[in-house]
């Protein structure tokens, strides 16, 4: 019962691209900020993945890692998401320009 | 039997994140990010990381994402507007997804020879891990419980009322041009 | 003199007068002025007194090295002096008419606001020029040939403040820049062949070669690039041209530059390099015709001119012509003795004219002038003098040099001596023709005094009449009339011939040798052109007297009935016209349309400028990158990202 390595790559891969899609594509800075956390979990996957065929168990560690990282920098972001949104009444990124030229 | 569980992991997965591009609403995008890490909490279990799985669902799942949901219904936020840039986004977005999609997985599938991934290939179990993250990985574990703090200190900072709004009525009001810049925003 | 002769103070204290006046020469009180400039010229002239004094034949030539120059591999060059007959004399002339003219310009330049300037630059054109007489090399000879051009540019331009001085003076050294250019040449082409520049150098290589009778070789062509550059300085066809504009100078410096010392160093530097003409007859012929022509060609543009100053100029011209002349038929000797009269006479004629200017208020037309021999009797009698040199009565001094180029130039060629008769006759008849219109008859001009003075000068004078000029300027007007009636004695009897001889005697073969040939043979027919010579002068002062003085309607008549030619040559035949249309026009509308429009413009500044304004457009078009809009900011990070994900993945997969 094995599959090859690159399915779960290409899922992974996936993952990424619908992540950066996002980001570019939508206006919300919270969901742009989701759209990131989406490119996390695919890059998760993938080390995952990796650990599973090199039987290296320190691509899990990096999968410990990020996820804290990833939970430090949602508190950071969401907070300063709330004092934008204090500022600036709007949840638009378009109009969160006020370093314009 | 992996690959079918593989597969159906997979598509909740996809099925997910593509729900997350479409939705309008940012709950409904929230939700659909719940989903996507629930299912790929399953693909690890396939895999054997069954501690990665488990922190996967309790820490992602239910405590970033639920923060997410808080700020959304704090701040209340509504649904995006269609605009002509959102229109030109989805015309060029969806075919942009395929086609990164497909180049991906030609990518690896012509130019490689994968190794093949047994089922339960990893020894996930709590103890293994335990050993390697308080031992061989104890400094970055440490860095990490520091980075945390920070965040946790920034965060109510950031967040915390500025004291003018404590006091609404003896207050001065915002400067000026604060408040030219916030009335010159809102009219945009 | 056994013992080293200095010769290098004689050139440098002229400099040193310059300096001092120049740098120091505003603040300096006027007699401060003159008395520097005076000092150190008359220092020069009793140098040269004291030189020619001791100078001895037989221990001629004196060599004096300075300091050395220019050592380049074999070549070199240093500044050195050189001492023989031919220098003696230009020596003397230089220094003696030059002093006489600086007495005079005190006088005349009194109440120039320019006075100091004026003197230091005297003093500066006679360093340059004793540099070029004394100069042992050809490149220091350069060095003064050059350096009487910038004098000479600086004197014409002395007014500078009107614009045909300065023109005048830009046109001076511009075409004396074209003669320069075929001298360069010249020294390039001895430089390679023979090595040096130096004359003993020089003329020991040439020495033994033989003359190159079968047409153009080495020695031919440096002789006819060496003439192009006399024909600039010395303003002979086709470079004459500059010389009746510089007129627009004071009249010091025309008597000191364009007639006595200046315009002579082309004849000069002929005489100088005759061991290179003696074996180039092509070359010596081109000289022989060129002068000749420019003689004959000057003196008929003379007749008709009606500004003092312009007939003496022509005449000078024409003068210089003869000199030419002699040296074309080797006659080198007889054309130096001519350059000496002619520096006596020609500069007293000049200055007397400067006298009659100054006395009539600035006037410069003849036909305003007119009985002045009643109101200046001490100018008209030495201009007088002068006036009978240049005709070539006898005994003056003019007679015996002219004689003497004509009595050669018919051993040559018949047609050269004709050709000067009818000249002289010419140059006899308008020189009378100037007499006349100046002094006889009555006067005809505007009462003095209204106008003060010529150009810059300030006079008040109180009464209408002209008046003599002051002792300042009339002593030197003396002494030049003393000498041109004694200084043609020299050459009784070939006396100045054989001084000069072993100077000239390196000719190759018997044909073109000095001397030796002509007078022995042809005793009687020497006696009997000197008589053409002289009943030829007295022709035109008949003739002069009758349309001048007698009858004074022939003039008039005769120019109405030639018409045309009577205009062409008042015009001067047009050659400034011709001049203008052929060379000058086009290549100033070719700068201005190529090199300044097209390359100017177009090329350097349109490189710079549109240099500038790409990389305005380059930032103007990067500066999007920063909009301040977020999503675009995510959209140039994917973009990145995107290129160095495909990057790695071209690489992983080659």
């Amino acid at each position: 019962m094995t599959i090859p390595l690159s399915c779960y790559l290409i899922l992974s891969g996936i993952l990424f691209i619908c992540g950066v899609l996002g980001f570019l594509i939508k206006r919300n800075i919270i969901t742009i900020f989701m759209s990131i956390e989406l490119m996390l979990n695919g890059v998760n996957l993938s080390f995952v993945a990796f650990a599973a065929q090199w039987h290296a168990l320190s691509g899990q560690m990096f999968v410990f890692f990020v996820m804290v990282v990833a939970a430090a920098e949602a508190a950071v972001g969401l907070a300063i998401i709330i004092a934008v949104y204090r500022t600036r009444e709007t949840l638009n990124v378009d109009q969160v320009n006020l370093l314009k030229l | 039997m992996h690959l079918i569980l593989f597969l159906f992991f997979g598509g909740i997965c996809v099925a997910g994140a593509v729900n997350l591009l479409v939705q309008r609403h940012p709950i409904n995008s929230a939700l659909s990010l719940v989903v996507v890490m629930a299912s790929l909490a399953g693909e690890y279990l396939l895999l054997g990381a069954e501690f990665v799985a488990a922190i996967q669902v309790i820490v992602y799942a239910g405590a970033i994402m639920v923060l997410f949901i808080f700020t959304i219904m704090l701040l209340n936020a509504g649904e995006e507007e269609r605009s002509k840039g959102s229109r030109v986004a989805i015309l060029l977005g969806v075919p942009g997804v395929a086609i990164g999609s497909v180049l991906v997985a030609w990518t690896l599938l012509r130019h490689s020879n994968t190794p093949w991934v047994p089922m339960f290939a990893l020894p996930g179990d709590p103890r293994v891990i335990a050993r390697l993250l308080f031992r061989d990985f104890l400094l970055p574990f440490e860095v990490t419980s520091v980075l945390i703090l920070i965040a946790i200190m920034g965060a109510v900072v950031l967040a915390s009322k500025p004291e003018s709004a404590a006091r609404p009525s003896t207050a001065e009001p915002a400067p000026r041009e604060i408040r030219e810049l916030v009335a010159s925003g809102k009219e945009r | 003199m056994t013992e080293n002769p200095n010769l290098w103070l004689i050139p440098v204290l002229p400099l040193a007068g310059a300096a001092i006046n120049g740098v120091f020469g505003r603040e300096l009180p006027k007699k401060a002025i003159t008395a520097i400039a005076l000092g150190f010229c008359g220092a020069a002239f009793l140098l040269a007194l004291k030189i020619a004094l001791g100078f001895s034949a037989s221990e001629a030539p004196y060599s004096f090295e300075l300091a050395p120059w220019i050592r380049a591999g074999s070549f070199q060059a240093d500044f050195s002096f050189y001492l023989d007959q031919l220098s003696l004399v230009m020596l003397l002339v230089v220094t003696g008419v030059g002093f006489l003219i600086h007495i005079y310009s005190v006088g005349y330049m009194a109440d120039d606001h320019g006075y100091y300037r004026f003197l230091s630059y005297l003093n500066l054109f006679m360093f340059f020029m004793l540099t070029l007489v004394l100069a042992k090399n050809y490149l220091l000879m350069f060095i003064g040939w050059e350096g009487v051009g910038l004098a000479s540019y600086l004197l014409i331009g002395f007014w500078f403040t009107k614009d045909s001085a300065a023109a005048a003076g830009k046109k001076a050294f511009i075409v004396n820049r074209i003669g320069d250019f075929g001298f360069l040449i010249a020294l390039f082409l001895m430089i390679q062949h023979f090595g040096s520049l130096d004359f003993t150098r020089v003329f020991a290589a040439v020495q033994p070669l033989q003359p190159e009778i079968a047409g153009t070789g080495l020695l031919t062509s440096i002789g006819l690039l060496l003439m192009v550059g006399a024909a600039g300085k010395s303003a002979q066809i086709p470079l004459y041209v500059w010389l009746p504009d510089a007129m627009e100078g004071p009249t010091p410096v025309s008597a000191l530059i364009h007639a006595a010392t200046m315009v002579t160093a082309g004849v000069y530097m002929v005489a100088r390099s005759h061991v290179i003409f003696e074996r180039a007859p092509g070359a010596l012929t081109v000289v022989a015709v060129i002068g000749t022509l420019t003689a004959l060609f000057a003196a008929t543009i003379g007749i008709a001119q009606t500004d003092i100053k312009k007939v003496l100029a022509y005449s000078t011209v024409s003068q210089l012509g003869y000199m030419f002349m002699a040296c074309g038929v080797a006659a080198f000797s007889s054309g130096i003795f001519h350059l000496m009269t002619h520096a006596f006479f020609k500069g007293l004629l000049f200055l007397a004219a400067g006298s009659v200017i100054h006395g009539v208020g600035g006037e410069q037309d003849m036909r305003k002038m007119g009985g002045l021999r009643t109101f200046m009797p001490w100018t008209f009698g030495t201009m007088g003098i002068a006036t009978l040199a240049i005709a070539g009565i006898p005994p003056l001094a003019g007679f015996w040099s002219k004689d003497e180029i004509l009595g050669r130039a018919y051993q040559a060629n018949p047609l050269y001596w004709l050709i000067g008769i009818v000249t002289a006759f010419i140059t006899s008849f308008y020189m009378f023709r100037l007499m006349y219109m100046t002094f006889g008859g009555d006067y005809r001009g505007a009462p003095v005094g209204g106008t003060h003075g010529h150009d810059d000068h300030g006079h008040e004078h109180g009464h209408g009449w002209p008046h003599e000029s002051p002792w300042v300027m009339l002593g030197p007007l003396v002494v030049l009339a003393i000498l041109s009636v004694v200084g043609g004695f020299v050459g009784i009897g070939g006396g100045f011939e054989h001084f000069m001889a072993p100077v000239f005697q390196t000719a190759p073969g018997s044909e073109l040798a000095e001397g030796a040939g002509g007078e022995a043979a042809n005793k009687g027919l020497e006696y009997l052109l000197m008589g053409v010579s002289a009943t030829i002068a007295f022709a035109g002062w008949f003739f002069a007297y009758l349309f001048y003085s007698r009858r004074l309607e022939l003039p008039a008549r005769i120019a109405a009935s030639l018409g045309g030619l009577y205009r062409a040559v008042a015009n001067k035949y047009y050659v400034d016209e011709l001049y203008g249309s052929l060379f000058v026009k086009p290549l100033v509308e070719g700068s201005t349309a190529i090199l300044w429009k097209g390359i100017d413009q177009g090329v350097i500044d349109a490189t710079v400028n549109n240099a500038a304004d790409e990389a305005r457009h380059v930032s103007d078009n990067v500066r999007h990158m920063q909009s301040g809009n977020l999503r675009s900011y995510a959209g140039w990070v994917a973009a990145g990202g995107a290129v160095v994900i495909a990057y790695m993945v071209w690489i992983g997969v080659r």
